[in-house]
C-alpha cells in the first residue's frame, strides 16, 4: 500500500445559476480503493462524478491527481491537451448507456483497438491480439470481434465498454450507474466481472449508483449525497449496517429483501 | 502474555431517525481484553448486545465513545477512530470475523470464496486454493460443491464455507459470531478442534456460542455482557 492518495478533492462546488449541483465536497481516493457515491436521483451524484472526471468544470474547488511520476497536478490547471491525454490513457469512464461510450458503427475489435491506437500502438496484429484477449476477459465470444455493438445485447455492450476502458491499463476508472438498465442476471455477471477486474488489476474506481447492493458488493468506502451535499461517509459496511443520518437510514431501510 | 485486543469504556447507542429520533442505548461502558492464545466467550441472553460488540470491534458499527485497540503490525490501532483505509488493512492482516451468515457474491465458487482472504494478501492463487480445499475437506463439505457458488447451499453448508474463509488466514485476532449455530454434531467437533488449534497458535479469539457443549469445550473465560447492558445500569 502506498502512502499517498491518487486523487485529492478539496471544497468542490458546482453551481447551475443560483442552484447548486454539488456543494463543498472534499475527500481523498487511495490507490486500489473503490469508492461508491450513492443517493437518490437529483442528489448531485452525477454532477460530482463529472466534475471529478473533467467532463464538467466545477465552480469552485480543486481536484488534484497524482501523475505516474508521483507529482500532484490540479486537473483544472492543466491544458486541455494534457487532460485529454489523461482521459485516454490513465483513466476510464464507463457510461450508464453503453452507446455514450462506444462507437456503435465500428466493430467490437475496433472499439477496443481505438484506445490502444490513441496511446501509440500501430501494429495491427498486436492490436487485434490484445482486443481478442480483452473480449475473452469480458466474456464476449471471439467470433463477435468483427460485429458492431449495434448487434449486441445491452449486457454485451456494457461489457464491451468496460473492455474498451480497461485495455490501456488505466489507474482510475469512473463508472456512472454501470448496471443501470440491465436485468438482474446480467447485472450479477457484470458485477462479478467488475469486482474481479478491479481486484486483479489493482484499480481505483469511483462508482456512482443508486443501488446499495451494488455499492456493498463493489466498494470499500461510500459517500452518501443529498441535495448536493455529502451527508455521510465511511467504510461501506459501516454506513450500511449502522447508518447515522436520517436520510441514510431511510435509504437503507428502503431496500427490498428477496 | 501478549494482549492483542483491548476494549475500554465503549458506549454505543442507535438513534432511530425514522421513529421520531428515539435513542436506543445498547452497550454501556464495556471494558475487557483478550490475550493471545485465549478464547473468551461473550455470555448473556439474546438481545443483550453480544453481536453489537463484535460488530463494533470489526468496525461494522461505529461507537459513540471509547477505544478498541487492536495490535496491528507491531502497534496498536484504535478501530473506533481509525479511517476506513486503516480498518480495511487491519481486517486484511490482523482481524478476522466469522459471521453467522455468509454474504454470497453471485457466480463466485465456494473454493474461491474461501481462498480470497489469502489471495488478497498476495498469496499465490494456486496454493491459496489448495489450502482452501484442505479446509473444506476437513469440514466435510462435499467436493462436488466446491466449484459452485454458495448461494444455493443449505444453511450448514454455507456456514462451513464461512468458517473455512475465516480460519484460512493466520489473523492474530478472530471474532466468531455463532460459527456452529447450524452445524451437526460431527462438524461442531471439527470446529472445536480448529478453535483449539488457533489457540495453540497464539490467536486471540472472542466469540458468541449459544451451544453449551461447544462453549464448555472452547471457553477459557466467559464474559457476562449483561454487565455492559444499559438497562442494568439504569436499574
Amino acid at each position: 500500500m502506498t502512502d499517498s492518495p491518487l486523487l485529492k478533492v478539496n471544497d468542490l462546488s458546482k453551481f447551475y445559476g443560483t442552484r447548486h449541483g454539488c456543494r463543498n465536497v472534499a475527500f481523498e481516493l487511495w490507490p486500489g480503493e473503490v469508492l461508491a457515491i450513492v443517493g437518490e436521483s437529483g442528489s448531485g451524484k452525477t454532477t460530482l462524478l463529472n466534475c471529478l472526471s473533467t467532463r464538467l468544470t466545477p465552480t469552485t474547488g480543486s481536484v488534484e491527481y497524482q501523475m505516474r511520476d508521483g507529482s500532484f497536478r490540479d486537473l483544472y490547471h492543466m491544458s486541455e491537451a494534457e487532460r485529454r491525454f489523461l482521459m485516454r490513457t490513465d483513466w476510464g469512464f464507463v457510461h450508464q448507456n453503453p452507446a455514450d461510450g462506444l462507437r456503435m458503427t465500428v466493430s467490437a475489435g475496433a472499439n477496443v483497438g481505438e484506445r490502444l491506437m490513441a496511446v501509440g500502438n500501430r501494429h495491427y496484429g498486436n492490436i487485434r491480439a490484445t482486443a481478442t484477449d480483452w473480449l475473452t476477459r469480458v466474456e464476449i465470444g471471439v467470433d463477435r470481434i468483427d460485429d458492431q455493438p449495434r448487434a449486441f445485447s445491452g449486457g454485451m455492450r456494457q461489457r464491451l465498454q468496460i473492455a474498451r476502458n480497461l485495455v490501456t491499463g488505466p489507474r482510475l476508472v469512473f463508472m456512472d450507474e454501470p448496471t443501470g438498465g440491465l436485468d438482474v442476471s446480467v447485472q450479477a455477471r457484470l458485477l462479478d466481472l467488475v469486482r474481479g477486474l478491479v481486484s486483479d488489476l489493482g484499480l481505483s474506481a469511483i462508482i456512482v449508483t443508486h443501488d446499495l447492493a451494488v455499492a456493498r458488493l463493489l466498494s470499500h468506502r461510500m459517500l452518501v449525497m443529498k441535495d448536493g451535499h455529502v451527508i455521510e461517509q465511511g467504510l461501506t459496511d459501516r454506513v450500511l449496517d449502522d447508518p447515522h443520518e436520517p436520510y441514510t437510514q431511510l435509504l437503507v431501510s428502503s431496500i427490498l429483501q428477496v | 502474555m501478549a494482549t492483542p485486543l483491548v476494549v475500554s469504556e465503549v458506549f454505543k447507542s442507535f438513534t432511530m431517525h425514522l421513529r421520531d429520533g428515539i435513542r436506543l442505548p445498547v452497550v454501556s461502558d464495556a471494558s475487557f481484553s483478550v490475550a493471545a492464545g485465549e478464547c473468551v466467550v461473550l455470555g448473556g441472553p439474546s438481545g443483550i448486545g453480544k453481536s453489537s460488540i463484535l460488530k463494533m470491534l470489526y468496525g461494522n458499527y461505529a461507537v459513540d465513545s471509547g477505544q478498541i485497540l487492536v495490535s496491528h503490525r507491531g502497534r496498536f490501532v484504535d478501530i473506533a477512530s481509525a479511517d476506513p483505509r486503516t480498518v480495511l488493512a487491519v481486517r486484511r492482516d490482523t482481524l478476522g470475523y466469522v459471521s453467522q451468515f455468509l454474504r454470497t457474491v453471485p457466480r463466485v465458487a465456494a473454493l474461491d470464496v474461501v481462498a480470497e482472504p489469502l489471495i488478497s494478501r498476495g498469496e499465490d492463487p494456486i496454493s491459496a486454493r489448495q489450502k482452501a480445499g484442505e479446509l473444506l475437506e476437513k469440514l466435510n463439505l462435499p467436493k462436488a460443491l466446491w466449484q459452485l457458488p454458495p448461494a444455493t447451499f443449505s444453511g450448514g453448508e454455507q456456514q462451513r464455507v464461512n468458517i473455512a474463509r475465516g480460519f484460512i488466514t493466520d489473523h492474530a485476532v478472530l471474532l466468531l459470531d455463532e460459527p456452529t449455530a447450524s452445524l451437526d454434531a460431527m462438524n461442531r467437533k471439527v470446529v472445536v478442534a480448529m478453535i483449539e488449534a488457533k489457540k495453540k497458535a497464539g490467536v486471540a479469539l472472542l466469540g458468541i456460542f449459544h451451544d453449551e457443549e461447544v462453549r464448555e469445550a472452547v471457553a477459557d473465560r466467559i464474559l457476562d455482557v449483561s454487565e455492559f447492558s444499559p438497562q442494568r445500569r439504569a436499574a
